[in-house]
């Protein structure tokens, strides 16, 4: 192969641009504003729509599938966590490992899987992280059946800010095809005999929100 | 307000911890009788269902569709449907009158109908007509083992012990999905080293799970989950036709397998349509039963905290065995999750199924300690054996374990995780060492045990299915190994599914490999002096728990 000038020019160029965007994707310059601890506080979180959730190009983008009730009404998880910090340390988590998080919200369904599913099949890197107003979380991949998964973190009452934030690191891991361990399994058997029935009164509020014709949309997230 | 000392001490008490909710029948947070349940009706024409539970057959779901088209039978239903309920329900608890007619009568009935007909009954009605109406004679039982490491030595030799203990069938899942191939694999070594003839499976995703049953790193399959409202259904991407293809993949396989359903799922999920979960629940089970399942698989499972938060829900979820008895189907009845922070709570909920008998009293028991369980904990686990075990005596009734000497234990334990590391090394998978051996044999649980190298076991894993490795190569590394009982063990297992006769309703395996089901040992409980009775050698060895004092010793 013959190297041209042309060549070298172009290949310095895209290192730059390589580093340039590292750059942009640290937290003070990410285009959510992520605010630094502890001004968050409550979390304050404003989800706007912005549009119908097209298909991204950007292999550097891990989505963010919220279910339709997210961020709405009482907009905490079941352990009280609030969405904001929720979606605050998602979005960090993936930040950290140099990739950029884009937020859309599934209105048509409320089931984990397939909101995850198909914000996968949206996400420009094909990975996408699912979440339910509940706080239940999975990390899903546009190749795998529905059902599957690459991680899903099923009890609610047992996800912590570390957790999200090792979640959203996770995420971004698949999508550059790196080795990736699991975030370690935790398992708390009480857990369904305390905050079960009160998961079932939360999802009812969430199927409410559910509209069978409604279009995923892409949010801008704003912390108040 | 200044507080009262012995409200205080109440609050503390840990059925306090439990959470409970008033009803909310208009989203179906309601076990019996919401104001929305369907009224029973039917009408036939021409051999065809026209008219169900008040709906026109042009405004059926694919649920009622599939009940009135595969699951009623359509000849004797008008007649039976006529039948008051009241009498229906008396004929469950009458002695005089055979499961078979009973049965016959059920077949015949609309989910409407079968509701109506068990909300006449309370719990002790229920469990005697339980007594009955199950389909084996012999009562068993099931048991979990996963660990929270998923680490395949620790698998093994809780597989085994478990098969010691009397377990007939060990269901394991995951931690993290891509193991599920080793924790088949583990727990298939690990059974058959404890108990030849001791049915396994792995619950994970359908596709997965299928496939290690086709390999015949499983046996059985049971987590095939059927629902009470189409949403619910379409939510999983299902319906009941393809469900029944599943079905019959297992069956076309010969692998036993059977649906599983419970009260709460549709409520949960947030669709239960106002309907009251009960009612919900007779559809799964008619569905199951138009599928041609041999059986199902309910009693809430891991939506127990819902029923379980609502009135006379602990009710409902016998109701739901029951029903699954009276339509002739196996059931493993539940008992499989966390219920409650209280110990006499949760022992009050597991004697409606441990009294009368059923084909599986738990579905699973955990023979693990409750922070290794992976499918969120069990009703009972590892720490509660000598208290169950003193249960059955106390009682003299069969709840399918039995007294068992620790050397006993320490040794199948041992030779299981031998026999998984002599396959480990044979299949070229990530060694278990000697060490690991060493600390699965004294293990109580994962806490015990060392870390594995998750991301080298992951990728052997795969590799693991994509060379396509099947029970066969499993018999053959056992075999070249010297562990041959286990070698033999796991190829009679592997040759039963060319037989089928396990596909038979309730079918277990004894030690010799000898069916029994509701074919050969079907329930024929009449009345005192008929059905199971617990006496002979298996009472003797009920009896013998070990810490029981001899009077000659004084």
């Amino acid at each position: 192969m013959e190297i041209s000038r042309e060549m070298i020019e172009a290949v310095v160029r895209q290192v730059i641009e390589q580093v340039y965007s590292k750059e942009k994707g640290k937290l003070s310059d990410s285009m959510y504003q992520v605010p630094n601890e502890p001004s968050v506080g409550n979390g304050q979180l404003r989800l706007l729509e912005i549009g119908k959730a097209l298909k991204g190009n950007k292999v550097d983008e891990v989505v963010i599938a919220v279910s339709p009730e997210f961020g709405l009404n009482k907009a905490q998880t079941i352990t009280g966590i609030p969405h904001g910090v929720v979606l605050k340390e998602l979005i960090a988590g993936i930040e950290e490992e140099g990739l950029k998080a884009r937020v859309i919200r599934v209105k048509r369904v409320a089931d984990l899987a397939f909101l995850a599913w198909e914000g996968a099949k949206l996400s420009g890197s094909g990975i996408s992280i699912g979440i339910l107003s509940r706080g239940t979380t999975i990390i899903h991949q546009k190749d795998l059946q529905p059902l599957n998964n690459l991680e899903l973190f099923p009890q609610a009452p047992l996800l912590d800010k570390e957790t999200y934030r090792a979640i959203g690191r996770n995420a971004a891991k698949y999508a550059k095809g790196e080795p990736t361990d699991p975030v370690p399994v935790r398992n708390d058997q009480m857990a369904r005999p305390k905050y079960q029935a009160l998961a079932a009164v939360m999802h009812n509020k969430e199927t409410q929100m559910v509209d069978k014709n409604a279009d995923t949309v892409e949010l801008q997230v704003k912390w108040a | 307000m200044k507080r009262s000392k012995r409200f205080q001490v109440l609050e503390q008490r840990p059925v306090n911890q439990d959470g409970f909710v008033e009803e909310w029948p208009e989203v179906g947070l309601i076990a019996m009788g919401s104001p929305n349940d369907p009224k029973p009706s039917i009408t036939v024409q021409n051999g065809k269902v026209v008219e169900m539970d008040g709906k026109k057959r042009a405004d059926f779901d694919f649920i009622d569709r599939f009940i009135a088209d595969y699951a009623l039978d359509v000849e004797k239903a008008e007649e039976v449907m006529k039948i008051p309920s009241v009498e229906l329900a008396k004929m469950l608890v009458d002695i005089n009158i055979p499961r078979s007619q009973v049965v016959s009568c059920f077949g015949a009935m609309t989910p409407a109908k079968i509701v109506e007909v068990v909300e006449h009954l309370n719990v002790v009605e229920m469990m005697m007509a339980v007594q009955k109406m199950r389909a084996r004679k012999t009562p068993s039982n099931q048991c979990h083992i996963t660990n929270v490491k998923d680490h395949p030595a620790l698998l093994a030799a809780d597989a085994a012990e478990g098969a010691w203990r009397g377990f007939d069938e060990e269901e394991t899942t995951v931690g993290v999905t891509r193991y599920a191939p080793f924790n088949a694999l583990a727990i298939l070594v690990g059974s058959q080293t404890g108990r030849g003839g001791v049915l396994t499976q792995c619950a994970v995703e359908e596709a997965t799970e299928l496939t290690l049953g086709m390999r015949g790193l499983t046996s059985y399959a049971e987590t095939v989950s059927v629902y009470g409202t189409e949403q619910v259904f379409i939510d999983g991407d299902d319906t009941p036709w393809s469900k029944a293809f599943l079905a019959s993949a297992y069956a076309s396989r010969g692998l036993k397998m059977r649906f599983t359903s419970g009260t709460g799922s549709e409520v949960l999920m947030g669709y239960a349509e106002g309907k009251s979960m009960l009612y919900l629940e007779a559809r799964c089970i008619l569905v199951t039963k138009g599928a041609g399942v041999q059986g199902l698989q309910n009693g809430s499972i891991s939506c127990i905290g819902v029923p379980g938060a609502v009135p006379s829900g602990i009710r409902a979820v016998l109701a739901e065995n029951l029903i699954t008895t009276a339509l002739d189907l196996e059931v493993a009845s539940g008992n499989d999750q966390t219920f409650s922070h209280s110990d006499i709570r949760r022992t009050a909920r597991m004697l409606m199924q441990l009294l009368p008998g059923t084909d599986f009293i738990f579905s699973g028991y955990s023979a693990v300690p409750n922070y290794d369980n992976m499918f969120a904990g069990s009703n009972f686990d590892c720490e509660d054996f000598d208290d169950f075990l003193v249960l059955q005596r106390d009682l003299k009734v069969d709840g399918g374990l039995r007294p068992v000497k620790e050397e006993d234990v320490i040794r199948v334990r041992n030779k299981a995780a031998k026999a998984l590391q002599a396959v480990f090394k044979e299949l070229g998978l990530p060694p278990i060492t000697d060490e690991e051996v060493e600390a699965v044999t004294y293990a109580h649980g994962s806490k015990d045990v060392p870390n594995r190298n998750v991301r080298e076991d992951l990728k052997a894993a795969e590799e693991m299915m994509q060379r396509g490795i099947t029970g066969l190569e499993v018999v053959k590394a056992l075999a070249k190994n010297g562990f041959i009982d286990v070698a033999e063990n796991l190829f009679q297992l592997l040759k039963q599914r060319v037989s089928g006769d396990y596909l038979h309703t309730s079918a277990i395996f004894d030690k010799n490999f000898k069916v029994l089901s509701a074919v050969n040992d079907l329930n024929d409980y009449q009345g005192p002096g008929t059905g199971y009775r617990l006496e002979g050698q298996r009472w003797e060895e009920i009896k013998k728990i070990p810490r029981a004092m001899k009077p000659d010793d004084f």
